[in-house]
């Protein structure tokens, strides 16, 4: 388990993304920042306030209204020497960079027969229960997971998002970083040092016997408050966060899902061909013979996010459901 | 074909003859239209500060005379598309405000059932196809609203209305194009307040704003928008070259919102300053109207009090309907999915 170094600094997710931009734009003057609001107004969720006082807005730049713009800005600028972090206000607008996501920064590199590269990264959100309805809640990672020549990172902790950013930033190819608006007022220790993690490395968040909860993001959460209720049923669960879609770390997955025999994979992406499926894919190939039951998938139901509070919180997993699931599995009454 | 070079018009006060409306009854239509919006949105605002209300709202107070200098132009079945700024285009098309509030607290009785909220609301019924969480992501639909309009020949003209924010989306330039082509009968509104969440449209916009749609050869015109004189004549006029099948018109009308950008938005000190705020509120569109209306001697005070009187308690009464009414039931989640 990949826990910090304990001097006990407790910081929130949004302030450990704010550190890591910081040290990356002071260590590396090729890297900006650019996006909607992310100047003095320090983006729509006041992640990075303050950025633009110690580097200025030539590196920390306010765009227009102009996602396609930006990307496509991004895609040029990181195919010519610098390294952009775009930043995507809500993973709902995705939709409008796609062309220049997957048509342009996922092929450039293998187009060009390995001679041009696209360093960069694209931070965005997801998730959903913010109240925002069907345009602003949606967990759109899986569209980019499918797509080769891009990474994707989901972190679920302060300390994994702070190193896993460092990471993609210094990482040669595009990156897309998935943080949850729900999550930035998570707290985490997080070490003063610095660190970095690599892409494509799972972490254990909980050791245990009976069961494998394989979560991502905002579902680790979910899946370690299951596990507490399941440890008050005799039931040991063992939560794993592989923290990228790709690259993926298969073998931690295969390898918990054979410990324990059986497992549930839990994501806020649509059920529908989500990450689910391709989890459960992969833990149910590489772990065959080993597994009591079959792999249950848990996503966000497939209808657009409602606005409505009482049926937004039908649409996607929690404790409860997590638990339940868990429950039925182990054959516990 | 020739194509009419895009023409520009910069006019403060109705010359001559006016366009649009100026009786007595017409004028306190409008003015209640107006108070009633102001009304709706200060009572959002007390509903997001009592935390009655879920999620966040992007309050249309100080813009009022736009969404009702237009949409009194328009007839009932014409279109409208709106922005997630859309309150008060929804009530200046004839929405009901307890049923907008239903939907604003996600209660079943609302425009959508609880499923759109005050970012989607919706008013079918009222020619009202939308309100739309995705900055410009509705000149599509208007224009195809209008180009609807124009194959069946049913005579409607489409309003899209957005944020001069959305200059930046390249969609509204491909949908302005066509439009112009095409000869589409819809009108493109910019609601010219300044400010893209919290960064200046000077930042964010290069060039003039009436120049992106004259480059098309659209015909444009930039209003005072805080006018509700003003913006009725202009958009009388444009909306009769449209239906004459003239073809399309660019509306920019400048104005101010005077609280955040959203209901959330508090301190604002740091994007834009506080006298800037208080200068703008020196031109209320009710005031503006207000006051036209006892100049000229067309009604008086206590008949304008009695509409603000009458609105409020509308309003009220709206909000406690709302509040009491029951949420949808939770198998409501998995409809409407497919038509
Ligand atoms: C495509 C897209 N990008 C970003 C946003 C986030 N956002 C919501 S409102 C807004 C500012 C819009 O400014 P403007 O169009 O001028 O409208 P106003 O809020 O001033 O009425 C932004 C950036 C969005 N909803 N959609
Ligand atoms: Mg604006």
């Amino acid at each position: 388990m990949s826990t910090p170094n304990g001097n006990g600094r407790v910081i929130t997710m949004g302030q450990a993304i704010k550190e890591a931009l910081a040290e990356e734009l002071r260590r590396d003057p090729t890297v900006y920042v650019m996006g909607e609001d992310v100047a003095e107004a320090g983006t729509a969720f006041k992640v990075l306030k303050g950025l633009v006082d110690e580097f200025g807005p030539e590196r920390v730049i306010d765009s227009p209204i102009s996602e396609p713009g930006i990307t496509g800005l991004g895609v040029g600028a990181a195919m010519t020497g610098m390294r952009p972090v775009v930043d995507i206000m809500f993973g709902d607008f995705s939709t409008l960079i796609m062309d220049q996501m997957v048509n342009q920064a996922a092929k450039i590199h293998y187009m060009s027969g390995g001679k041009l590269k696209v360093p960069m990264v694209l931070r965005t959100t997801m998730g959903a229960t913010r109240r925002s309805a069907a345009q602003h809640s949606q967990s759109l990672h899986a569209w980019f997971s499918h797509v080769p020549g891009i990474k994707v990172v989901i972190p679920s902790t302060p300390y994994d998002a702070k190193g896993l950013l460092k990471s993609a930033i210094r990482d040669e190819n595009p990156v897309v970083f998935f943080e949850d608006k729900m999550m930035y007022q998570l707290k985490g220790e997080v070490p003063e040092e610095e660190y970095i993690i690599p892409l494509g490395v799972a972490d254990v968040k909980r050791e245990g016997s009976d069961i494998t909860i394989v979560a991502t993001s905002s579902m680790v959460q979910v899946s370690l408050a299951a596990a507490d209720k399941l440890a008050e049923i005799g039931i040991s669960a063992e939560i794993v966060d592989p923290r990228c879609t790709f690259p993926l770390d298969k073998d931690a997955l295969i390898n918990s899902a054979k410990k324990t025999s059986r497992v549930i994979v839990v994501d806020e992406g649509y059920e529908r061909y989500g990450v689910t499926a391709e989890l459960a894919s992969v833990i149910a190939d590489g772990a065959f013979y080993y597994l009591d039951a079959p792999v249950k998938r848990m996503g966000a139901m497939d209808v657009p996010i409602p606005f409505s509070p009482v049926l937004e919180d039908l649409t996607v997993p929690t404790p409860d459901t997590v638990f339940e699931m868990a429950k039925t599995l182990c054959g516990a009454a | 074909m020739a194509k009419a070079k895009g023409t520009k018009a910069k006019s403060t006060k109705p010359a001559g003859k006016p366009a649009g409306k100026e009786d007595v009854e017409d004028l306190l239509q409008m003015y209640e239209q107006m108070v009633r919006i102001r009304e709706f949105e200060d009572k959002v605002n007390e509903l997001y500060t009592s935390a009655k209300m879920p999620g966040l709202a992007h309050l249309y107070i100080g813009e009022e005379a736009i969404a009702v200098g237009v949409c009194e132009a328009l007839n009932s079945d014409d279109y409208i598309t709106s922005t997630h700024r859309g309150h008060g285009h929804c009530i200046a098309k004839g929405a009901a405000v307890d049923i907008m509030f239903a939907e604003l607290l996600g209660k079943a009785a609302g425009y959508c059932g609880g499923k759109g909220g005050s970012m989607h609301i919706a008013d079918q019924a009222n020619g009202n196809l939308g309100a739309n969480a995705i900055v410009g992501g509705s000149a599509g639909i208007a224009a195809g609203a209008a180009f609807s309009a124009k194959r069946l020949g049913t005579g409607q003209v489409a309003v899209c209305f957005f944020g001069e924010g959305a200059l930046g989306q390249g969609l509204l330039y491909e949908t302005m194009n066509m439009a112009q082509l095409w000869k589409l009968p819809v009108i493109f509104v910019c609601e010219n307040n300044m400010y893209n969440e919290y960064t200046h449209y000077n930042e964010t916009a290069a060039g003039t704003l009436t120049g992106r749609a004259e480059a098309f050869g659209i015909y444009t015109e930039e209003i005072d928008g805080q006018d509700i004189r003003v913006v009725n004549e202009a958009a009388t006029r444009l909306v009769e070259r449209a239906r004459k099948g003239e073809g399309p018109a660019f509306l920019v009308c400048n104005t101010y919102r005077y609280h955040g950008h959203h209901v959330g938005d508090i301190d604002r000190a740091y994007y834009r300053p506080k006298e800037e705020e208080l200068e703008w509120q020196q031109r209320d569109p009710i005031t503006i109207l207000a006051d036209w209306i006892i100049n000229q001697k067309l009604s008086d005070q206590s008949v304008l009090d009695h509409i603000q009187a009458d609105v409020k308690s509308e309003v009220a009464r709206g909000a406690e309907f709302a509040l009491n009414a029951p949420y949808p039931d939770p198998s409501e989640v998995d409809t409407n999915v497919y038509a």
